[in-house]
């Protein structure tokens, strides 16, 4: 048996759940030291299901503490960031693409040494082991506790940073280190950036899963913990410790995840309405697609896995303007939805409205907005469809009709076919689909390097890379009989000789189950 | 004119848009501007018409791989390098840096060069687009010579080409370049004022400006950008013809990668305007040609590309994906690269397409 819980911005929900059974569920408040409300959501489960702690195998927990603190630049530590490039990349100062704000908390404290590798895994430069020394003793003298590593084409060796890594512990007593090799993708400045947005979270980390052992321990659960990533698989309570920017985005993947399992559907495009927006996204095998494109997150870029969710201004706050061309959304009453909208007294007309004057829905007070033509509810019904039709087409990879996942409280604006939909499931429970999610146990392990067809050939190239992802799986704690590989991208370099490919693959497995533990 | 951190950002979207579809991501080369102007650089360009004929520039680009550029930026300081060892073959010191491609990465890096040279950047370059080879520029139609070439790795090695023809230039450096590291960078195309004159394609520098401008300025007033895009090619200074040759949304993307480039064809549905419609683009690195329900809508050289329906952003070949909602733009390429000569080098043919040129407003 094992727990889920989703601790967001508003509510902190929690599951119990066996296998793939959902054996009861609880939504309450987030409170201002987590902790109490991550220990109120779980004993109301474990109480509704009449379940001790001792038969709790595991517990997993999604969180978006450390999104919101990057994004507001609260509780940040200064960062000191050492690159192994130097001749190359100079041209390109670390930390310089960061706006005024987040620079400012994390300070400017770069230190570029040689090193770095070529494409082909040649060396740049031997590493500037004295550089690194000085370093070291500069970032000693300042005071600062937390290093980012990065290193051209430490995705093809992350040798020079672990080198690194070493030398600063050497000096540094109980410094916290982050290496862009086990964060990003090739792509240097957006893989060390998501490395100072990483290093510079490792105080609050340590708080926050501090909180975390606490609250377990308060109801004495001593089965090991979990923190879902943003791609959906889970990490350990020590490694989130160390990586708490993984965690970036998991709210949405959890959701979608939590979303497609309630409705038993694996591959299907989950539509999640809210009051403001709606987010549109794919799963693949269980797994949200993944953006191909870098990702902004708070001004910075990154180029991390995040999941490729599109976000539309439709809810059931939206705006319905009959004017010359009607128009819905993209403003939204948004929380204010119960003092505005015409059926709560207000005098603005919402979707909220027009879901209630078709009689899809019984809320508020309906004789408000019986007086509405008839015309007006039917193009604006059109309208949402519409607007939701064509999000679903543009998230599809393809032109067939896929089944559709219909989650969160605007799912009632949808009351007529969907173009594009093969079937439109609107699950139970969809409310704790979060909470569920996280509670999906699985691990995963990938690798993103270039790799030279020419000199190993095809097979063997293809068969090294998944075996090293399935390594890397079993490394995160998945029973290896489970890991099997999830997506092979192969893409081969343009303007170079044929052979040189970068090959990613992703491998994922159940997570290994047992009794007790330390988390 | 100067480039400066206020018309940084202009310049890079369109540059991106003059990339048709390759050219590689200007990010990097922002980022390395940014940097240049933060030290306080100075970066002063050169109006063409107004410059005399005793100007002698020097045209500068980065070659290689754009996977490997996003790991090892381009280093400006090896492509002074490489200016200084032309300067060293010539006997002669430059007096102007010049882009030879004015879309994408390549925009960048000669007011790089600028920044750290002290030198002025010419308003002008040999595409006026971007294309995949180096023989591919109006300066080696009307018979400049590409040599001197020189290639300059990150460590201040240095190899000079001195060859018959700009095609095995290149040939030679591209497999320099992969010992190199998968990228070098490169100085070739000695000009005089004269063969400027001669032979560029005039203002693309200000012209990237001026449409990043356009795009931003309809976004902030919530015009229609790519409606503002054409309508300033209609009205510019020279006015070239321009218009949205299709309005639709991305079917089907077949793309694979031959002798290291990226070759293949998108397919689009239509709406709104085009609604029943259909249309395909090919593409090798950069889009080549648009055919609309069978029928060609634009060739290379003109410029055809990619923009997202909503934001004009620039979308690259490699990008394009199912979903995409985007309009195809026709721009007519200046008239200096739709002779007959011009269009040996880099017209349809030359790209070994069944189709020859016509005219972008022939084809209406």
């Amino acid at each position: 048996m094992r727990v889920g819980v989703d601790v967001g911005g508003t509510n902190t929900d929690a599951v119990l759940m066996e296998g793939d059974a959902v054996l009861a569920s609880f939504k309450a408040p987030t409170t201002a030291d987590v902790e109490s409300g991550i220990v109120g959501a779980i004993r109301a489960v474990m109480a509704d299901a009449d379940v001790v702690a001792e038969s709790i195998e595991s517990v997993m927990i999604g969180t978006t503490q450390f999104t919101n603190a990057f994004v507001e630049g609260r509780r940040l530590v200064e960062v000191a960031v050492i690159r192994a490039a130097l001749p190359a990349t100079a041209s390109v100062q670390p930390l310089l693409d960061f706006p005024e704000r987040l620079a400012n908390a994390v300070g400017n404290h770069p230190y570029l040494v040689p090193g770095g590798y070529e494409f082909d895994g040649r060396e740049i430069s031997p590493l500037g082991e004295k550089e690194v020394l000085a370093a070291a003793r500069d970032i000693k003298r300042k005071g600062l506790n937390s290093v980012a590593i990065s290193c051209v084409f430490s995705p093809i060796n992350d040798a020079m940073e672990k080198r690194i890594a070493e030398i600063l512990r050497n000096e540094i007593n109980d410094v916290e280190l982050t290496l862009s090799t086990d964060i990003g993708r090739v792509g240097l400045i957006e893989r060390e950036n998501a490395t100072i947005m990483n290093a510079s979270l490792v105080e609050l980390s340590k708080m926050v899963v501090g909180s975390f052992r606490t609250a377990l321990k308060n109801l004495n659960i001593t089965a090991p913990f979990f923190v879902s990533q943003n791609d959906g698989t889970l990490m350990s309570a020590d490694y989130v410790e160390r990586y708490p920017v993984l965690t970036f985005a998991s709210g949405p993947t959890n959701s979608m995840r939590g979303a497609a399992r309630l409705s038993g559907q694996d591959n299907a495009v989950v539509v999640d309405i809210g009051g403001t927006t709606t987010d549109v996204g794919v799963l693949v095998h269980g797994f949200p697609r993944e953006s191909a494109v870098s990702v902004d997150i708070g001004g910075v870029r990154t180029n991390f896995r995040m999941p490729d969710i599109l976000s539309i201004g439709l809810g059931g706050g939206s705006y319905v303007r009959d004017g010359e061309r009607l128009t819905v959304g993209p403003d939204s009453v948004g929380f204010e939805l119960t003092e505005k909208a015409l059926v709560f007294g207000g005098d603005i007309l919402t979707t909220t409205d027009i879901a209630v004057a078709a009689g899809a829905v019984d809320i508020g007070d309906k004789s408000r907005v019986k007086n509405i033509n008839a015309a007006l509810v039917k193009n604006s019904l059109a309208e949402i469809h519409r607007l939701i039709e064509n999000a679903i087409d543009r998230v599809k990879t393809s032109v067939e009709d896929s089944p559709v996942v219909l989650v969160g409280g605007g799912s009632v604006l949808v009351t007529q076919k969907l173009r594009g939909a093969s079937e439109v499931n609107i699950p139970d429970k969809s409310a704790v689909a979060n909470a569920i999610g996280a509670g999906m146990a699985q691990v995963g392990g990938e690798i993103d390097r270039i790799f030279s067809y020419e000199i190993e050939g095809r097979d063997a190239a293809m068969a090294r890379a998944k075996e090293e992802a399935i390594q890397r799986a079993v490394a995160a704690g998945a029973v290896a009989d489970s890991v099997q590989i999830l997506e092979v991208e192969e893409l081969p370099l343009t303007y170079m000789p044929a052979g040189a490919v970068r090959l990613r693959v992703k491998a994922v497995g159940d997570l290994a189950m047992r009794k007790g533990g330390d988390g | 004119m100067k480039l400066t951190k206020d018309n940084l950002h202009d310049f890079i979207r369109g540059a991106a848009i003059l990339g048709t579809g390759g050219g590689g991501d200007p990010y990097v080369g922002r980022l390395m501007l940014e940097q240049e102007l933060r030290k306080g650089a100075d970066i002063e360009i050169l109006d063409p018409d107004n410059i005399s004929d005793d100007v002698f520039a020097i045209n500068v680009f980065s070659m290689g791989a754009p996977t490997v550029f996003v790991e090892k930026i381009p280093n400006g300081a090896a492509t002074v390098i490489s200016v200084r060892k032309v300067e060293q073959v010539l006997g002669r010191k430059f007096n102007a840096i010049m882009p030879v491609e004015a879309g994408g990465v390549n925009a960048t890096l000669p007011l790089i060069v600028g920044a750290l040279t002290g030198l002025p950047v010419i308003d002008a370059d040999g595409m006026g687009r971007a294309f995949p080879e180096l023989q591919m520029v109006t300066y080696n139609v009307y018979g400049v010579d590409i040599c001197p070439l020189v290639t300059t790795d990150d460590y201040g090695n240095s190899v000079t080409y001195e060859t018959d023809t700009a095609q095995r230039a290149e040939w030679l450096a591209r497999g320099v370049c992969v010992r190199m590291g998968g990228i070098s960078q490169a100085a070739g195309y000695p000009m005089t004022g004269r063969q400027i004159k001669d032979t560029a394609v005039r203002h693309t520098l200000t012209l990237s400006v001026e449409i990043g401008q356009a795009v931003r300025e309809a976004r902030e007033q919530h015009r229609d950008p790519v409606d503002s895009l054409i309508d300033y090619f209609c009205t510019a200074r020279h006015p070239r013809h321009a218009a949205t040759l299709f309005d639709g949304k991305v079917v089907d993307v077949l793309r694979e990668t031959k002798q290291g480039f990226t070759v293949g064809r998108v397919m689009l549905d239509g709406i709104e305007g085009s609604t029943g419609k259909h249309c395909e683009v090919t593409f090798r690195n950069e889009f080549l040609i648009a055919k609309t329900d069978g029928r060609v809508v634009a060739t290379v050289p003109d410029l055809i590309c990619c923009l997202d329906r909503e934001t004009a952003e620039s979308i690259t070949t490699e990008s394009l994906k199912y979903g995409n909602r985007v309009k195809i733009i026709g721009i007519a390429a200046a008239p200096v690269m739709r002779t007959p000569e011009a269009l040996a080098v880099f017209g349809p043919r030359a790209f070994m397409m069944e189709d020859d040129f016509t005219p972008l407003e022939e084809l209406g």
